[in-house]
């Protein structure tokens, strides 16, 4: 099996931006990866590309093709939709196609655009993403269902709001050392338990902000980068994806995310590590409780363990396992059809050094990135290492 | 719009004869279902849904989504009936007296906003 690494990368500055057309955005990042990768555009031989609500933000279908031709590319280009983990997707099959043997370079990416929606329909667009028939005519909105998580995890593990402010704490502080995030605000426990409600136990400094953005990876065979005397330190070691029943009802555990453990648990066995030996972490906290969900999926915690990781600054930028160092999906923002490959960026950075956060793991060898759709029901993960 | 499978499942539920799906092992699944989301099974037969339910988690939602505009705050509660459980808005109840392991009852009602019908958990009557 040929392996992965990781060429370029490039983002948007995340953030709103809602005079911008999807093409537009996905442009920027893929261009400054194809920059930062040093690639002929001759040798680029196909688009992996995630977007969730195209159809509703911009009207706009089949938009494979039109984000190859943004990227000034000239290659097959495949949309991956699969909620907030579609750049995931799109990665993982980018992945999946290099070690295959079946292309040397290809670019994965992805893009949304949300802010020229109005709020009520960004939260009407989001919770297509929930079960139709049996959550959203039942009243679940996105941060509904992550609230009735948040509270079943309370009632069987404990843990409270101050723990989950904590959370969006150590996010916020580790995004003021991120140029592209889009906050750059340090907040407080106060003004994050202070803050509205927008479902209860959840409020308005639980939630990621409604973000537009574009994000893009460009990846090689290991055998192409040695040909071609490529900086490419950065390799994908280990690949996993994991699904779950889509809608919350259905499931045994309320306050469990199985999909993410089984996405963890193949991403590790493909890379021949365990959880013991990961050294920084990106996961999707698209709400506080989503963070303390995944650490607990990817192994890195016990059940009932996480939602005191970072108010035991465990988790914060000096502690022993930094955890969204990018400031997260909280305070770098969740575009979220582009977030999986973000992580991607972001975590190649913080392992290759010229992240604004490196030096807060200068040594780290090992990084894992956890992306997830609806109330993971889909959840895909994956092993960065550095050659150091 | 029309959901075959799905609106008969509403309108038995409001005629108070509630079912759910089993297959052979026992496990519980709401309709329109070919096979068994737990196991496979592909013989499901309609079993009826208990009369009380236990409220599992909840949430009052505070920023609704359009659909929703002229009923926020709502209750939007998960509450389990035998082996199945059931998402629906709480209704006739205050919402800070709804809490974890309250009983109630599976009805249909109607969505303010957009007139179309919804599954409702109302207090049970002992």
């Amino acid at each position: 099996m040929t392996d992965v690494r990781i060429a370029g990368v490039g983002l948007t500055k995340f953030g709103s931006h809602p005079e911008r057309t999807g093409r537009d955005l996905f442009a920027e990042a893929a261009l400054a990866a194809r920059e930062d990768a040093g690639v002929s555009r001759d040798d680029y031989e196909e688009l992996f590309y995630g977007n969730f609500m195209g159809e509703l933000a911009e009207k706009q279908g089949h938009q494979g093709p039109i984000m190859a031709e943004a990227a000034g590319l000239d290659c097959p280009a495949t949309r991956y939709e699969q909620a907030c983990a579609s750049a995931g997707v799109a990665f993982r099959q980018a992945v999946a196609t290099i070690r295959s043997g079946a292309a040397d370079v290809v670019l994965a990416g992805g893009m949304e655009r949300m802010n020229n929606l109005g709020t009520a329909e960004v939260t009407q667009s989001l919770a297509i993403a929930a079960d139709e028939l049996f959550e959203v005519r039942a009243g679940v909105t996105f941060p509904g269902a992550y609230a009735l998580m948040a509270r079943a995890y309370f009632d069987a593990f404990g843990g409270d709001s101050e723990d989950l402010a904590h959370i969006a704490v150590k996010n916020h502080a580790n995004a003021m050392q991120n140029d592209y995030a889009q906050f750059h605000r340090e907040i407080t426990v106060d003004d994050a338990l202070e803050s509205p409600v927008v479902a209860d136990p959840l409020s308005l400094y639980d939630a990621c902000p409604i973000t537009d953005g574009a994000s893009a990876v460009v990846l090689v065979s290991d055998d192409y980068a040695e040909r071609h005397g490529l900086d490419a330190p950065v390799s994908v070691t280990g690949s996993g994806q994991g699904g779950d029943k889509a809608a919350l009802q259905d499931r045994p555990h309320l306050a469990r995310t199985p999909a993410a453990t089984k996405a963890a648990d193949a991403a590790y066995a493909d890379a021949g590590i365990g959880p013991d030996d990961v050294d920084v972490a990106e996961v999707h906290d698209c709400f506080t409780i989503a963070e303390v969900l995944a650490l607990e999926s990817l192994g890195l915690y016990d059940h009932g363990e996480g939602v005191g990781a970072a108010a035991r600054g465990e988790t914060t930028r000096d502690g022993d396992l930094p955890v969204n160092l990018s400031g997260g999906l909280k305070a770098k923002g969740h575009p979220v059809g582009a977030t999986g490959t973000a992580q991607v960026v972001e975590m190649t950075k913080l392992l290759r050094g010229d992240h604004g956060n490196s030096d807060a793991v200068p040594d780290a060898r090992v990084g894992v990135t956890h992306n997830a759709g609806g109330t993971v029901a889909s959840a895909v993960v994956h092993v960065l290492e550095v050659d150091r | 719009m029309t959901d075959t499978g799905y609106d008969e499942w509403l309108a038995a539920i409001a005629d108070g004869e509630g079912y759910y799906l089993a297959c052979p092992d026992g496990h519980g699944s709401l309709p329109p279902r070919r096979s068994c989301p737990h196991c496979g099974a592909a013989e499901l037969t309609e079993e009826p849904l208990p009369a009380a339910g236990e409220i599992r988690t909840f949430t009052e939602v505070h920023v609704p989504a359009p659909n929703f505009a002229d009923e926020a705050p709502y209750v939007t509660a998960v509450a389990s009936f035998g082996p199945v459980k059931l998402t629906g808005v709480v209704r006739d109840l205050p919402a800070d007296e709804v809490d974890l392991g309250t009983t109630v009852s599976v009805g249909v009602g109607e969505n303010a906003t957009t007139d179309e019908r919804l599954v409702v958990f109302r207090p049970a009557s002992e």
